[in-house]
């Protein structure tokens, strides 16, 4: 590929390479040709997820004795960049179900849990989701007002909505989080795992959206759900569980957004070179030079940030913050690179026919999700100033 | 059923090639390799016949300098049980050295079916698979676009200009894979990490006398630029005599 201009391939191993090329030949030959259709449709291509699963992308960076991968971090942002590269909606699909749904049953659940579900999951035979987000509380997740009752038998009661909840029609099960026994601070929030079927448990496409439309986002609503003791994740306690999940699922999406920016940046270069405009290729004009330099230069520092920071997640070094500023820096230089890619394609820039246009209104989503582009620059401003500008 | 398959390194085909300073090979550097396209369908369709009986043992045979061994990882992340590379410094340009490498160690194996693409996507000759059957002694049929085993016996499909001919023989034999024949699998995560652990044995390539060597390597001269002879109707009479008496394609 022309945006491996730095050689970054000589930085990656040779299991790391045979990763990301398996999914790259997945992607060309099984993303690309389906997904603006898709997109126009407003639909998730639900058919990829057996042969996704089948690939070993979901939850790839889980150990092998629950049916996952066992893949370092840098090979599983790989696969990330991969995905994004065909589609925000198909990497958002992934995201939620390895770093979100699977995760936290890793993380927080029962050994019992992790050996019913992860393999499962793994395999794309139960598709999960994670309901954090509520109508009322976005950016502050700890206001949540969802809550679950332990009754005296030990089973719960659920009560309360969610709202923008990926894969929330699809999934067979949804990881919830709500406070708990009344008790309105964060610290009372646990995880539960919630089937499909069960009574008083609906979900609504949220129709109407202009960006991630190949994607299923939903509202969750639990109107006296009766959970059984068991659905609880015995080891989640507090707003830090959640946010562990959004570390894991922030970090993909680092490296996700270089894959949509290489798309877009890679689309432009060929149709600069090709499109004659005053008798020469637009790409022989001064102006759409800097433009393509401009992107090439953002694109290779967001690789070296999503590289650096996954030896780091390797060896145990990383911190959510470094995570804040690589997701910040990322998305926002691929929604800016879309952009241009969309800008230098004249008319034919704004069809999905091409991927530039769609991986701009996508990006949207992915710069709001996750912790806005906001929210993160308030997190790297604690970091190094030490004082909390959310209050 | 034990099936070997001889697999070959080959760089990208989509690369814009260079010629080396010594004149004589392509220049290496920023290639990309991958396994050549018939012999990834040869693994395949290998890999597919054992899967179909439930049981067998596929082995990947592959020639060349320790680089080789990322490719016959590759097929062993496909589902290969296991590799062999014949080492040697380079590929040679001989057909018939190859061959001998190939089937000094096909020969003991105990294969009842040996597998290779039609040709090597770089070098399209074409010889290492029918020079190793006459070596081993064995029925050899070329660019098989069908396979299927019966048995002690086999038929395969071969399509000619406008037909198709359907072959059989014994086996063991030596097949040659055409396209068309199967999709070769996106090697599974699991199956990439599990290679890592698969036997890969590494072997002298016995050679022999190497006696076809490359004198010289030249790249396409380069294309006249398009010329316009007119426009409207009024240009077809010069463009028929152009294509008759200059291009000679009428
Ligand atoms: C397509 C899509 C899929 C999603 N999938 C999921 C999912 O699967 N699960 C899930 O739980 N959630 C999901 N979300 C929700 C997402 O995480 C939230 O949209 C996000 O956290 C922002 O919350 P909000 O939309 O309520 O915006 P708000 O929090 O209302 O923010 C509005 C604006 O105010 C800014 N703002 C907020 N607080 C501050 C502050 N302190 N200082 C300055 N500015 C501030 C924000 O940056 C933003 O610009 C999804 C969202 C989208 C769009
Ligand atoms: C929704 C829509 C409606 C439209 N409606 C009409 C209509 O009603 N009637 C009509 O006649 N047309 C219409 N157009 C066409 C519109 O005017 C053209 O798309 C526009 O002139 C650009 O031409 P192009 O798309 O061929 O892009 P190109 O001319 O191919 O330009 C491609 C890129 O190259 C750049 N570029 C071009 N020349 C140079 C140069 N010399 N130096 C540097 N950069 C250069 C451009 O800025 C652009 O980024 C419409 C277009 C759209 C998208």
């Amino acid at each position: 590929m022309t945006t491996d201009f730095f050689d970054i391939d000589s930085a990656l191993s040779e299991e790391e390479r045979a990763v990301r090329d398996s999914v790259r030949r997945f992607v060309d030959e099984r993303v690309l040709p389906i997904i603006g259709q898709h997109y126009i449709d407003g639909h998730f291509p639900l058919e990829l997820v057996p042969e996704l699963g089948k690939l070993g992308v979901f939850g790839a960076n889980l150990p092998e004795e629950y049916g996952c991968a066992g893949l370092n971090n840098v090979a599983y942002g790989l696969i990330m960049q991969e995905l994004e590269r065909g589609d925000s909606g198909v990497r958002s699909f992934a995201s939620v179900q390895g770093a979100l749904a699977m995760y936290p049953i890793y993380a927080f659940g029962s050994e019992e849990q992790k050996r019913r579900y992860l393999p499962k999951m793994a395999a794309g035979e139960i598709i999960g989701c994670f309901g954090l987000t509520e109508p009322d509380y976005g950016s502050n997740p700890s206001g949540m007002i969802t809550m679950a009752r332990r009754q005296a038998d030990g089973t719960w009661i659920l009560n309360g909505a969610k709202m923008w909840i990926t894969n929330g029609s699809t999934a067979q099960i949804a990881v919830v989080w709500a406070k708990t026994d009344g008790d309105p601070e964060d610290k009372s929030i646990r995880g539960f795992i919630v089937p499909r079927g069960t009574r008083g448990f609906t979900s609504k496409d949220q129709k109407g959206k202009l960006s991630l439309r190949a994607s299923d986002t939903s509202e969750l609503v639990f109107q006296d759900v009766h959970l059984p003791a068991d659905a609880l994740l015995p080891e989640s306690g507090g707003l830090k569980s959640p946010l562990m999940c959004l570390t894991q699922a922030r970090y993909g999406i680092a490296w996700g957004a270089v894959g949509a920016a290489m798309a877009c940046y890679e689309e432009a270069l060929s149709y600069a070179k090709t499109r004659v405009m005053f008798d020469k290729p637009i790409a022989g004009f001064q102006i759409q030079q800097v433009r393509l330099a401009e992107m090439l230069t953002e694109i290779v520092k967001g690789q070296l940030v999503s590289l650096h920071l996954g030896r780091l997640k390797d060896a145990g070094r990383y911190t959510p913050q470094q995570v804040s500023l690589a997701k910040r820096n990322n998305v926002s230089m691929a929604t800016d690179i879309a952009r241009e890619a969309r800008r230098l394609l004249g008319a034919n820039g704004i069809l999905a026919e091409y991927a530039a246009m769609r991986h701009m209104a996508n990006l949207e989503s992915v710069y709001t999700y996750e912790g806005t582009h906001d929210v993160h620059s308030l997190i790297l401003g604690q970091a190094v100033t030490g004082i909390n500008a959310f209050k | 059923m034990k099936i070997a398959v001889c697999i070959k390194r080959v760089p990208d085909m989509e690369s814009r090639f260079k010629i080396a300073a010594s004149g004589t090979a392509i220049d290496e550097t920023g290639l990309k390799y991958d396994i050549s396209d018939f012999d990834a369908y040869a693994v395949e369709v290998a890999l597919q016949i054992n899967e179909k009986a439930g049981a067998g043992e596929t082995t990947v045979i592959c020639l060349g300098p320790d680089a080789v061994q990322e490719t016959i990882r590759k097929a062993l992340s496909m589902g290969a049980e296991k590799g062999v590379q014949l080492r040697a410094d380079a590929v040679p340009a001989d057909s018939l050295a190859i061959a001998r490498a190939l089937a000094a160690e096909l020969k003991d194996g105990g294969y009842e079916l040996i597998l290779f693409g039609k040709h090597a996507l770089d070098t399209m000759t074409g010889g290492a698979g029918t020079m190793a059957a006459e070596l081993l002694g064995l029925p050899c049929l070329t660019a098989a676009s069908r396979l299927e085993v019966t048995g002690a016996r086999a038929t395969a499909r071969r399509e000619l200009e406008g037909a198709a001919e359907l072959l059989e023989f014994p086996l063991p034999a030596v097949v040659t894979i055409d396209e068309g024949i199967a999709r070769p699998r996106y090697p599974s995560l699991k199956g990439i990490m599990a290679a890592k652990k698969k036997p890969l044995d590494v072997k002298p390539a016995q050679l022999g006398s190497v006696r076809v060597s490359v004198e010289k390597m030249e790249l396409p001269a380069e294309r006249p630029p398009g010329r316009i002879v007119g426009t409207g109707p009024d240009a077809v009479p010069e463009l028929v005599r152009l294509l008759q008496t200059e291009a000679k394609v009428l």
